[in-house]
């Protein structure tokens, strides 16, 4: 067992665990946080995604020591309803979540990705953006949503 | 009302209650004469009767601000059926749709309505809610009559404010008439529950043409929740005193744990096992701790009968195993004796495998087992059948088991939830606590019930002028619903089985839904054994349209064959031979809208990299009727199909939710897409393979679509029927049919991977 100290959404928290839980799991049990979703446990879907110093990472594949003294920003951080991320906004207006489980995914990972790329081309984005998964098939949807938000981060 | 049930909405009533709310009329209800519908108006208490279908205040409430629930015993899975059934209890009480929430899936609150179910969330859910929300009406106005006193037929109603014609200075809202009490009325139920489940009332209801609410586009309520994470689903579920569970099932197909090293998790001091028969979990305060005890117990799997075939002779063995049994569900006319004098005949073989649900996430569920009760809270479909699940596996009565609904992640039929909810029972009961069961990856993919595999073997017989003379469909497959998919029995569940039930099975499959006039036509379904006896990896359940995908598949494509044998257009042909008036007007708004061009005999050029064609589908689905252009690229050299864009004309009768039916449409087709390329349950002899997203692929972001055009047809004059799965469908074939314009050879085998397009293309 060891301490780790971090920030979650601008809040200073300390979670004393085995060093090799994956962060989802001092999220989501210790810190009883709803957004990161568990989807896959294995990297593969992108459902428990959050910002690691801004960076979008994946958060069931990594150690909780690895985010020592760091910042991680879930989506309750990237933006709130009275004060929302335009993915967020853009993703309300196209109506995108069916079952929702994996909508934490496409707004972290895309947040992240167009801050980097803000003029990203319809096929660089789905490139980018191959590896997380919806099963409800709302794949349309999510990229009329980031087409829309990028319009409004131009 | 009838006599009898006048007396029965009487009869329950306290005097208290009777006086309080109602003492100003009761002098004249001694009176003779007195319209009948005053009874039921006097009846409103500040008492709620039992929960029961044929009480009103079990369908509708009016809240002592005015604003209005109607408590839905089905489910909104994400697609607007929250908000449509809203606008329909709102239209007809004449409340602003806003006032209106709809309180789901609680078996507190709710009747059986058979939860999300075939698509009929709307088609058969709204029936009574419709029904209810006009009987309160009626009652709201009597009510109204007698306090403004005048007669009903001077009365209007806007927004839940009731007027008088011709005196503006009365008025008395639905709040001040009724807020907070309760109608204590009598509706007449048809004793059924489930889906069937139907009231009659006195009130009647509104015709389609004085319509303001229903047929307009509302946004739904549950997408800000989601896209800010201002609420959980049923993964997020947390009780005081809660273990973590994780159940822990064979990686050896047919197998069972015959030693279990307790030693093997020592070092994880806060987990512990739960084995009792078969059923094996681990439980710690930790999630982490379970996680991590799951993955190092050791456990010795008894040996593999290896009961699975080989992969790749799948369908060999489907084609050779005993048939359980044969149904001819539609037979018309003398197929046999149209194939002996046919000029020609064609026939053809289609191939489809086991699918996999694989939620989003697997399934999770918090189960609490107590001395005078059980609380479970699950991300079911079917909460009522879940509760009578529970209720049946721990012996208890049912209505010692409250089930609360709660969003699950993604659901689309019979998938792992049911059993996460009968795993957290059980657990709660072996331990005493309160369990939280979530699955890991595996759980969700492997473990899940699966759509079934199927060979369909389809001939038709040509005359000397092109004319189809005999056409025979034979589906032969394993059954449907090896397991049901209401999860009210626990012998189709994993830890029924486990524990030593003996499996219920259940024999059913199906044939194509279409309007062809055939004069000779056959149309059969053959189920072959199952696998696996108990407990197995693949049994088979429901999965969004459960064997529509399967069957229209090989149906639409057979009949583009025959369009093509006969020389006809794929849609002229459809057209020609779709009987039905409303089969033939989607099929030509699919065809106008994708601005389908006939191509004769003209060839198409194949000398390019990139090969585009387009292919027509089209299905009916318990009375949807739905059409679809696609268009799609071909890559000759990497074998990869793109469906670029679909067209979709879709006729579900009434149209309530333009706007969230769109929706629906475009997310059942993406998803049909996927299991058309990609989906396919890899399996060997003693194991499933497919375990998680690399070994069960599903469609990417790459491969989405670049338009999805929706025509809908509306119909307001007849009743709405299902949008969530008819479109599922006629995907497939539409694809197939693209594929074959594309590059002038048939691929008969899903899914339609890079690996069979360029066997096929070699």
């Amino acid at each position: 067992m060891s301490v780790t100290p971090f920030t979650v959404d601008g809040k200073k928290v300390k979670i004393d665990s085995d060093p090799q839980m994956p962060l989802l799991y001092a999220l989501r049990d210790d810190l009883k946080m709803n957004n990161p979703k568990f989807g896959c446990g294995l990297a593969q879907c992108g459902a428990c995604t959050v910002h690691l110093d801004g960076q979008a990472v994946r958060s069931c594949v990594l150690p909780v020591s690895a985010v020592k003294g760091k910042k991680v920003t879930t989506l309750a951080g990237l933006g709130t309803p009275e004060k929302p991320h335009p993915i967020q906004v853009a993703f309300v207006e196209e109506q995108v979540p069916q079952c929702g489980h994996c909508i934490n995914g496409w707004i972290m990972t895309s947040a992240a990705y167009l801050k980097q790329n803000p003029q990203a081309s319809d096929a660089q984005i789905r490139e980018a953006l191959q590896g997380l998964k919806c099963r409800c098939g709302t794949h349309v949807s999510i990229l009329r949503a980031i087409k829309r938000a990028q319009t409004q981060m131009a | 009302m009838h006599n009898k049930q006048m007396t029965a909405a009487l009869s329950g009533l306290n005097r208290r209650d009777f006086l309080g709310a109602a003492g100003g009329l009761v002098v004249s209800v001694a009176g003779v004469g007195l319209p009948r519908a005053t009874f039921a108006a006097m009846a409103v208490g500040s008492t709620k009767p039992a929960l029961a279908a044929d009480e009103l205040d079990s369908w509708v409430a009016i809240l002592p601000d005015g604003r209005v629930e109607a408590y839905y015993g089905k489910v909104d899975l994400g697609q607007s059926l929250e908000v449509a059934i809203g606008q329909i209890v709102a239209e007809e009480l004449d409340v602003a749709y806003a006032k209106v929430r709809v309180v789901m899936g609680n078996t507190a609150n709710s009747m059986n309505q058979g939860g999300a179910s075939s698509a009929l969330g709307i088609q058969a859910g709204a029936k009574p809610l419709r029904n209810a929300a006009a009987e309160a009406r009626r009652i709201l106005l009597d009510l109204a009559a007698h306090k403004l006193d005048v007669p009903v037929g001077r009365l209007s109603v806007n927004d839940g404010v009731v007027s008088v014609a011709g005196d503006a200075s009365k008025t008395v809202s639905y709040a001040e008439l009724m807020g907070g009490k309760f109608f204590n009325s009598k509706v007449e139920w048809n004793q059924k529950i489930g889906n069937p489940l139907e009231i009659k009332v006195q009130a009647k209801v509104k015709s389609p043409q004085d319509y303001k609410v229903v047929g307009q586009s509302i946004a739904r309520k549950d997408v800000a929740w989601k896209v800010f994470g201002t609420q959980g689903n049923i993964a997020d579920v947390r009780v005081p005193g809660m273990l973590h569970a994780r159940v822990i099932r064979t990686p050896v197909a047919g197998s069972v744990a015959e030693q279990v090293d307790l030693n093997s998790i020592s070092h994880i001091p806060g987990a512990r096992v739960v084995h009792e028969k078969n059923f094996l979990a681990v439980v710690a305060d930790k999630e982490w701790d379970a996680v991590k005890a799951a993955r190092d117990l050791k456990v010795t799997w008894s040996a593999s009968t290896r009961p699975l075939p080989e992969f790749a002779k799948l369908h060999d063995h489907i084609r050779q195993a005993p048939t359980v049994k044969l149904d001819e569900s539609e037979s018309r006319g003398d197929v046999a004796g149209a194939f002996k004098t046919a000029a020609r005949t064609v026939q053809a073989q289609y191939l489809w495998p086991f699918q996999s649900h694989a939620s989003m996430g697997p399934a999770s569920a918090v189960a609490h087992v107590k001395p005078d009760g059980v609380t479970l809270w699950t991300g079911t479909q079917k909460p009522h059948y879940a509760r009578d699940g529970v209720a049946n596996l721990l012996k208890v009565p049912a209505d010692s088991v409250h089930a609360i609904w709660v969003l699950g992640p993604g659901s689309y039929g019979r998938n792992d939830a049911g059993d996460a909810a009968m795993d957290a029972a059980m657990l709660s009961k072996l331990t005493g606590r309160p369990v939280r069961v979530q699955g890991m990856r595996h759980d969700g993919t492997a473990w899940d019930p699966k759509a079934p595999a199927s060979v369909h073997r389809a001939r038709a017989a040509i005359d000397a002028n092109g004319k189809i003379t005999g056409y025979d469909f034979t589906s032969r497959a394993f059954s449907r619903a090896t397991i049901e998919s209401n999860e009210s029995d626990p012998r189709d569940s994993l830890v029924g089985m486990e524990m030593g039930l003996p499996p219920k099975g259940g024999v059913t499959f199906g044939t194509p839904e279409e309007s062809y006039g055939f004069a000779n036509k056959r149309l059969a379904w053959e189920v072959i054994p199952d696998l696996i006896a108990s407990a197995s990896p693949m049994r088979t359940s429901h999965m969004r349209d459960p064997v529509g995908l399967q069957i229209q598949f090989a149906s639409e494509q057979f009949i583009d064959e025959l369009a093509y044998a006969t020389g006809t257009d794929p849609v002229a042909f459809r057209i020609e031979n779709a009987k039905e008036p409303r089969d033939q007007a989607v099929l030509q708004a699919a065809a106008d809208k994708a601005g389908w061009q006939i191509r004769g005999n003209a060839p198409r050029d194949r000398t390019g990299a990139m090969l585009k064609g387009r292919g027509i589908a089209y299905a009916r689905r318990a009375g949807t009727i739905v059409a679809v252009v696609a268009e799609i690229e071909v890559d000759r050299k990497t074998g990869r199909i793109w469906g670029r864009k679909f067209t979709v004309a879709h006729d579900c009768g009434l149209i309530v939710n333009p706007q969230g039916l769109r929706y629906t449409i475009e997310g059942a087709l993406v998803q049909a897409l996927s299991r058309t390329l990609f989906e396919e349950v890899q399996f060997a002899p003693d194991k499933v393979i497919s375990v998680d997203w690399n070994t069960y692929p599903i469609l990417s972001l790459k491969d989405a679509p670049e338009v999805v055009d929706v025509v809908l047809i509306n119909h307001p004059q007849a009743p709405s029927t299902g949008a969530g799965e008819a479109t599922c469908r006629v995907v497939p074939a539409a694809v197939a049919n693209a594929f074959y314009d594309a590059t002038g050879v048939r691929l008969r085998q899903a899914p339609m991977t890079p690996e069979r397009v360029l066997a096929v293309l070699a």
